[in-house]
């Protein structure tokens, strides 16, 4: 392929800072293990999730909890945003005309470039004091759910308008000619069409949400418990991790990077699955 | 086909208006927030809040040093990630075949990174640049591990710019007899070059909001810094420390918040305008 001996450098070069992508992602997971491995070799992964309470200082780490907490404030988010994301999508796609459908779309990118912190700020001020009216203390497993929600809505808004703008036009055309209503067409034709990669889009938003770590910290409440209702604090894994590691140390430390290990792979996970539903749409 | 005939007019207004509802509520819920964020932020925000130092933890005074380690700190990542993500995208793009091992490996290496938790990039850059390389609490740590979470937003849309050069140009540059190494310098890389400079804009906007991976790598402290080895406060660091751990910051963790919008609106609209002129160049050929 390299005809000259500049582009075999070059190409060489370049090989090497392709390279350092993948080092990293190596070194990320070897650090990780590193940092977690001596409280996974001295006190064993199981206890983690059997240990019934989480004081890492007394040899309790018991991370069950705020697992929980991680995955309810999730789907929490993810039951509010995803009928929210699609729905804004659908309008602007079929319903609004040119310049609102600009509008909204301009409202969807900037709202995804706001900051998590500021949302955290807003949650927090705003928010939190509303649900204190409804049921005390107000930082709560909701808040914290409509706080995120309301972070990873750009992300189902603008994946699942990017999958409808891909349903080929022919089908469109055939719905119409059938003589269905825009809505049928809609709820018939269009959506089911776009389906892989709008789910594609929603398992993104939800590692993103449960990613997520400041927003979440700032309205939770952050008490480590299983919450028996929405009105009750909780910690997740990431506020945890946020809140604990600037005194952390020893095993306690090193169950801190357990939960982050945790958090990634759980993470990738969902990448992946959302990855391999948009490749079986790109195929298919 | 029965179901499509017996879909009633009734449920296509119940569909209809959930849809301009759902709209509407993202609508004002973005509304809500931006409204606050101007209402509360402006009635702080002067001239001396961003020319002066904080005084009593943030209450009173000004952001000027947490600005200046802000700017070092998206430097930094800019300085390390830029010739990172152009070196990679050039790679993808130019120099190994779609589908090959190699792109697959960096392309899913991409992917992981691009999905690692912010608070995951904290831990990440605590041990290694904090503590490992001996960095400590300091801008260089913060920043390089700003550059780390940036990587994959600027290596994708660095990529997505390349490869809109049409392929005639590449054809034609082969058939002048250039070697690929001119032809990116003189052709290809100018002409994606403000999709790049859009790419790298992203990724320092993604930077810029980021706080979790911040607090444990370049730390607190909120006095100007004297040299990167210095731990620098960003802006995003601020709003938080000032909402969580300092009663009665909140007109201050407004203020900041919308300096901190601003300037994120202002990276997006220039990166927003480059692509725009790279799509509108593509559509005039």
């Amino acid at each position: 392929m390299y005809r000259s001996k500049v582009d075999g450098y070059v190409g060489t070069g370049l090989a090497m800072v392709g390279g350092v992508c993948t080092l990293l992602v190596l070194t990320i997971a070897l650090f990780l293990l590193r940092e977690s491995w001596s409280v996974v070799q001295g006190v064993g992964l199981r206890r983690f999730l059997t240990d019934s309470a989480w004081n890492p200082t007394e040899k309790r780490f018991g991370l069950a909890p705020m697992l929980l907490a991680s995955v309810a404030t999730a789907i929490g988010a993810i039951v509010i945003a995803a009928p929210l994301g699609i729905g804004s999508a659908i309008y602007s796609r079929f319903y609004a005309g040119r310049q609102a459908a600009r509008i909204q779309r301009a409202i969807v990118t900037l709202m995804a470039g706001i900051p998590s912190v500021v949302f955290g700020l807003w949650g927090l001020v705003a928010l939190v004091p509303l649900i204190n009216k409804i049921m005390p203390p107000g930082t709560s497993l909701l808040a914290a759910m409509l706080v995120l929600a309301l972070m990873i809505l750009p992300t189902v808004a603008l994946t699942a308008d990017a999958a409808l703008a891909t349903v080929p036009m022919p089908l469109q055309q055939g719905a119409a000619a059938l003589g269905l209503s825009r809505e049928a067409m809609i709820a018939h034709v269009l959506v089911p069409a776009a389906r892989s990669g709008i789910v594609a889009g929603i398992l993104l938003s939800l590692g993103r949400a449960l990613g997520e770590t400041m927003a979440v910290l700032m309205v939770a409440g952050n008490v480590v418990q299983v919450p028996t209702s929405v009105f009750e604090p909780v910690r997740t894994l990431t506020a945890n991790v946020a809140l604990e590691m600037a005194y952390a140390v020893g095993d306690h430390r090193a169950s801190l990077f357990v939960s982050g290990l945790a958090l990634t792979l759980i993470v990738a996970a969902l990448a992946v699955a959302s990855w391999r539903l948009s490749e079986a749409r790109s195929h298919g | 086909m029965a179901d499509l005939i017996a879909v009633l007019p009734r449920r296509d207004l119940v569909l209809k208006a959930a849809v301009h509802a759902a709209a509407l509520v993202v609508a004002l819920a973005f509304a809500a927030l931006l409204w606050d964020v101007i209402g509360q932020g402006l009635s702080r925000l002067s001239w001396s809040f961003l020319t002066t130092e904080p005084r009593s933890s943030g209450r009173l005074g000004g952001i000027a040093p947490i600005i200046i380690s802000t700017v070092l700190l998206l430097l930094v990542a800019i300085t390390v990630a830029t010739p990172l993500a152009i070196g990679t995208a050039v790679l993808l793009v130019d120099f190994v075949r779609t589908g090959s091992l190699g792109a697959r490996i960096v392309s899913m290496s991409l992917d992981i990174l691009a999905g690692v938790p912010s608070i995951v990039f904290g831990l990440f850059g605590n041990a290694f640049f904090a503590i490992y390389l001996g960095l400590g609490f300091s801008i260089l740590s913060g920043g390089l591990t700003l550059a780390c979470m940036a990587l994959p937003i600027m290596i994708r849309s660095t990529e997505i710019g390349l490869r809109a050069v049409p392929d005639d140009w590449r054809r034609g540059t082969a058939a002048l007899g250039m070697t690929k190494t001119s032809a990116l310098r003189h052709i290809l890389l100018p002409a994606a070059a403000p999709a790049i400079i859009a790419g790298l804009m992203l990724g320092i906007g993604r930077a810029a909001a980021e706080t979790a991976a911040l607090v444990f790598t370049s730390g607190y402290v909120d006095r100007m810094p004297g040299s990167l080895f210095d731990s620098g406060r960003s802006i995003a660091v601020h709003i938080y420390d000032l909402t969580m751990n300092v009663a009665g910051g909140e007109k201050s963790a407004y203020a900041a918040a919308l300096v901190l919008v601003g300037l994120l609106v202002i990276i997006n609209a220039i990166a927003l305008a480059l692509s725009h002129h790279v799509l509108r160049k593509r559509i005039t050929q």
